[in-house]
């Protein structure tokens, strides 16, 4: 007696659904970026509300996993931090159209005794903390941006992300552009061989070890980092001024990076120009595809990817990601078109 | 139909396929069959499962060869791959474990089946079961939460200033590593040992207690002499139950060993396991030779647990032939 609500409500799922395509639903399959995960199942189930006969299924697999579904044509389009390289475009059977969705950014958090305020980082001293140059807090590179800061002499215990992801993508983006040396032996990628340094899985890892461990250093994700209201530092911009991570600096770089924006959307705007730029952040894109056979999930694709460029993008505050820049938006709605 | 039945009763031949419909409508055969088509389906399960290791790490397997067993170095981006800190994460991690473990599984196990009144027995069999039951995040955050910060401010310096002397506890504790590694999957694993040898302990026949006590032996001895090495393949079995445990959890151990490809003799230093590396990085692994280094790792840790478990039944073998119990 005690299943058959249960095996009721499984009958009537399995009906709703069956009932539901017959109607002309169109049940669409994507799979990628963990990243952007609350954002897109809020997009996904706002405008499942307004629009009844779409429904978008994501699974946030992991970037890297969107884009292997993506290329075996299990899902009808995936999502990724990180753009598609060269070589995994050229593997693809069909076209594929980056479209970026929203923005985000990587901030260093630190554990250190006597720094109460908002230490700042030059990207030398975060390139050789990383690296594995600079071992001592109290360091000159660290110790001369930050005046009136005592720092102790003690060992840096570096913290990194141990799983693949984007944030460690962006994160090792920017090191690269930072430092040549740290280009040349490490590289930028969702994993690297990292020459030193304790791993942490996901952002609650890595803060959880910096957050127990006594002067160590990590990275995370700027709303991983607002919405636990953990401290985080200032990184150095090409103008060299000191910039909080905030998401109007955020937006502010994709802007200042926008005259350089290719047509395909595959650009990385670490270091981008600009005085309140903040140095740390980027896009994450939806991947899709540029010939799509089934006119029904042509053209429901297409009509999301407009409703998320327009009214898809006032939900992004809220949940602390930025916002897409104007010109970028009206590319994007230009972009729309290729895909057929 | 009687005809039929002369006719059968006249003409003995086909007696197997005879034999063999009786028992059919008996249900011996049904049962001989269906537990036959199950017990192959394991052998078909775990032969397809090599298989599909073995095809999908071809190309790490030929660009590497036996080196990728023995290279210590572990990088995606300029597809460099080996697995040598992941084996030793793996087998170090596996027997701090066990050296922890053993002794407080043998020694509750032993208690719950000769000492403690069997009320209290059960009661506690009862939450040790339980135990087992939880899923491993728990204990990783057990791990992050209560072993580490332990590790790093008590026991971590009491070892150092004990032990210092010995390569094993010295240099940086970080609070996390191969120890803290061991000492959570030990946790993990001690449920296991207790639970399996405990039922072992209890089905030893009671007569040779009783042998043993008619005999003038003190109840220590009947237990450590008499009950002990009777139930010891049983025993034995529950401590390889644990040790393919340990050598397989992923999620617990990635959370507390501070996921640092290197070989280090120091057990306070941060190292990596297999099962952790490919729970990590699988995901996000975006390249073919990258994925099949993952895979052949997989296969790497299938070898690993088939050989300790081989070398397990080899023990078991000659300690029987030792001696001890029929």
């Amino acid at each position: 007696m005690k299943k058959t609500p249960l095996l009721a409500s499984l009958l009537l799922c399995l009906t709703a659904t069956v009932g539901a395509q017959s109607n002309g639903t169109v049940l669409l399959n994507a799979a990628g970026a963990t990243f952007p995960y609350p954002i897109y199942s809020k997009w996904f189930d706002v405008y499942h509300t307004e629009h009844p006969n779409a429904q978008i299924n994501y699974q946030s697999i992991g970037s890297g996993g969107g884009i292997r579904q993506l290329l075996a044509g299990t899902v009808d389009f995936g999502a990724s931090d990180g753009p598609m390289t060269d070589e995994q475009l050229s593997q693809a059977k069909f076209k594929i159209l980056h479209f970026p969705t929203v923005l985000g950014a990587v901030v260093p958090t630190y554990n250190v005794q006597g720094a109460a305020g908002d230490l700042n980082f030059t990207q030398k001293a975060l390139a050789g903390i990383y690296m594995g140059q600079i071992t001592k807090w109290n360091d000159p590179e660290i110790a001369k941006p930050n005046p009136g800061v005592k720092l102790p002499g003690d060992d840096i215990v570096v913290v990194h992300r141990s799983d693949g992801s984007g944030t460690s993508y962006i994160w090792t983006d920017f090191l690269s552009k930072a430092s040549a040396d740290w280009k040349s032996k490490v590289g930028m990628g969702t994993s690297v061989n990292w020459p030193v340094g304790l791993g942490g899985k996901g952002n609650e890892g890595v803060s959880g070890l910096v957050k127990q461990t006594p002067n160590s250093i990590g990275y995370i994700e700027l709303i991983y980092a607002v919405q636990n209201n953990i401290p985080y530092g200032k990184v150095q911009n090409v103008s060299g001024k000191f910039v909080k991570a905030d998401l109007a600096g955020v937006t502010s770089a994709a802007a200042a990076a926008v005259k350089e924006i290719p047509d395909d959307f595959r650009v990385s705007i670490t270091n981008a120009p600009g005085a309140g730029s903040y140095p740390i952040s980027s896009f994450t894109w939806l991947l899709i595809p540029a010939q799509i056979q089934d006119a029904a999930k042509r053209n429901a694709i297409k009509d999301f990817v407009k409703w998320m460029l327009t009214e898809g993008q006032n939900y992004n505050e809220g949940l602390s990601y930025a916002r897409l820049p104007k010109p970028v938006l009206v590319k994007e709605m230009k972009a729309i078109s290729l895909i057929q | 139909m009687s005809a039929a039945t002369t006719i059968e009763y006249r003409i003995p031949p086909q007696p197997r396929f005879r034999a063999f419909i009786h028992r059919l409508r008996e249900g011996d055969e049904v049962a001989h069959v269906l537990t036959l088509v199950f017990a192959a389906l394991i052998l078909l399960l775990t032969s397809m499962l090599v298989y599909e290791l073995w095809v999908n790490s071809r190309l790490s397997r030929t660009k590497f060869g036996w080196m990728f067993l023995w290279t210590r170095v572990w990088d995606p981006i300029f597809g460099n791959f080996g697995a040598a800190p992941f084996i030793y994460g793996t087998l170090v991690t596996a027997i701090v474990s066990l050296v922890i473990a053993v002794p407080l599984g043998l020694a509750g196990s032993i208690f719950l089946a000769e000492l403690a009144p069997p009320k209290l027995s059960d009661s506690i069999a009862f939450l040790i079961d339980l135990l087992a039951a939880v899923p491993s995040v728990i204990y990783g955050l057990l791990g992050i939460f209560i072993v580490v910060p332990v590790m790093r401010t008590t026991l971590g310096p009491v070892l150092k200033s004990a032990l210092g002397f010995l390569p094993l506890f010295q240099g940086r504790n970080y609070g996390v590593g191969f120890l803290t590694g061991g000492i959570v999957l030990a946790i993990m694993v001690v449920p296991f040992i207790i639970s399996v040898s405990r039922e072992v302990l209890l089905t030893v026949p009671s007569e040779q207690r009783e042998a043993a006590l008619a005999l003038g032996s003190t109840r220590w001895e009947s237990t450590w002499k008499v009950v002990i090495p009777w139930a010891r393949t049983g025993i034995m079995g529950s401590i390889f139950l644990a040790l393919a445990r340990a050598l397989g959890e992923t999620m617990a151990v990635t959370m507390v060993i501070g996921n640092d490809p290197k070989i280090s003799a120091s057990l306070f230093a941060p190292g990596y396991t297999i099962a952790a590396v490919i729970a990590n990085e699988f995901t996000e692994a975006t390249g073919d030779l990258y994925l099949s280094a993952l895979i052949e790792l997989g296969l790497v840790l299938f070898l690993m647990t088939f050989i300790l478990n081989g070398l397990a039944r080899l023990l078991i073998v000659a300690t029987e032939r030792g001696g001890g119990h029929p």
